[in-house]
């Protein structure tokens, strides 16, 4: 029996957000295209894994089902997660791995600067902690994405390419649903839509700086947030993160 | 029979940080506070960094030097708020990782000179190194690349 099902799904899509990014993004350790991009993408994937260990960690004791942070990432199966759609998808190169990260970065971080004000104490200390964090990976995906957007012919037009694509993605960041209503009308989040002037000026504004032309339209993927429909992605993510819990149920270190 | 409590900060003194062997975790602020609940040893740490991994050996490592010095009966808790800031960090953290050539966190947000050669004409490589709490910075004087501790 669920304790408080809006508070829990809510934490979930916070969680899995995190998880999911978190885990797309580890797929890079080795393999950037230099040394210090490496380090900086294996540690902003530690932040956001350790982000998740603390959502995930209340989603369960406010579920109140005995289900731990660990058995809600590894045995939940693709249509409980409540991430959005933008994180799960693939990497790609590394600049819509960066363009991916900056739509999420400055979407993040206007998030938890207002879950610190929070009705709920634990969600405001969660968020007091990963704000920190957050604030330097929007530096960072901010600067690889002007660099790069205002770069060679090469970079420019793969830049370009990658917002075009992930641009679609981010409406759902925003899109207030009931669960988002309910929440909202309790005082542990403002509705996501309120975000979306500030972040639509933030954005815009690097990506002038990176001569990247912001796509018309507002055209929005959506299904990920709610677990309506995910894109098949998230299952192929999941076999290779839950594959040492489905293969040996309860292994542990 | 029970040690006092300034005596145990002290034992905790000597428990170095797993990455940062240097400074210990007192030191660092990672420990928040200590006390007695009965015969019961209450530790109370917080993380640096929330995905760090250091965390879990620093938990470790306070039980087995509590546990060494004979104390059994304990129990160590983790607190996310207030959020860990390198304003906790001591003076003496500050100058033991400048020796040891990592420059000490800022207000300003970088380092205010090279810790090897002390030219303060340094730029930045990178905001993340190669812990979470640290930067990799470069100093256009000696040209040595050095780890910065970022200040949160």
């Amino acid at each position: 029996m669920s304790a408080d099902a809006p508070f829990f799904e809510w934490l979930c899509r916070l969680g899995d957000n995190t998880l999911v990014l978190g885990h797309r993004v580890s797929e890079w350790c080795g393999r950037g295209p230099a040394l210090e991009e490496d380090i900086a993408l294996a540690n902003i994937s530690l932040d956001l894994i350790g982000q998740t260990q603390m959502w995930l960690t209340l989603a369960g004791e406010v579920e109140n089902a005995g289900r731990s942070a660990d058995d809600l990432a590894m045995l939940r199966d693709a249509w409980d997660f409540r991430n959005a759609l933008l994180v799960e998808q693939p990497n790609g190169d590394f600049g819509r791995t960066m363009m991916r990260q900056f739509l999420f970065d400055h979407f993040h971080l206007l998030q938890l600067q207002t879950l610190a004000d929070s009705a709920d104490q634990r969600v405001a200390d969660i968020a007091a902690k990963a704000v920190k964090e957050v604030t330097y990976h929007v530096e960072r995906s901010t600067e690889v994405v002007i660099a790069l957007g205002d770069g060679t012919e090469e970079s420019h037009s793969r830049m370009q390419a990658a917002l075009d694509w992930a641009w679609p993605y981010v409406g759902e960041l925003f899109a207030s649903d009931a669960i988002d209503v309910q929440i909202a009308e309790r005082g542990i989040a403002p509705l996501p839509d309120t975000l979306r002037v500030a972040y639509d000026q933030r954005v815009t504004s690097a990506l002038t700086k990176a001569t990247l032309t912001v796509p018309e339209g507002r055209f929005a993927h959506s299904g990920g947030k709610s677990g309506f429909r995910h894109s098949e992605h998230l299952g192929h993510m999941l076999t290779q993160m839950q594959w040492l819990q489905r293969a040996y149920p309860g292994a542990q270190w | 029979m029970k040690p006092l409590l300034a005596e145990i900060w002290g034992w905790l003194e000597a428990v170095p940080d797993p990455e940062i062997p240097v400074v210990s975790v007192v030191e660092l602020g990672i420990v928040r506070d200590l006390s007695w609940q009965g015969d019961l040893l209450k530790v109370t740490v917080t993380p640096t960094y929330s995905g760090c991994p250091a965390t879990a050996v620093i938990s470790m490592d306070i039980e087995k030097a509590l546990r060494d010095h004979g104390i059994s009966d304990l129990r160590i808790e983790t607190q996310i708020a207030p959020a860990w800031t390198t304003d906790w960090m001591t003076a003496t953290a500050r100058t033991k990782l400048a020796d040891y050539g990592i420059a000490p966190p800022t207000a300003a947000g970088g380092p205010s000179e090279c810790p090897r050669c002390g030219d303060p004409n340094v730029s930045r490589v990178s905001q993340f190194g190669s812990t979470p709490c640290k930067a990799q910075w470069r100093c256009n004087s000696c040209l040595e690349p050095f780890d910065y501790f970022k200040c949160i």
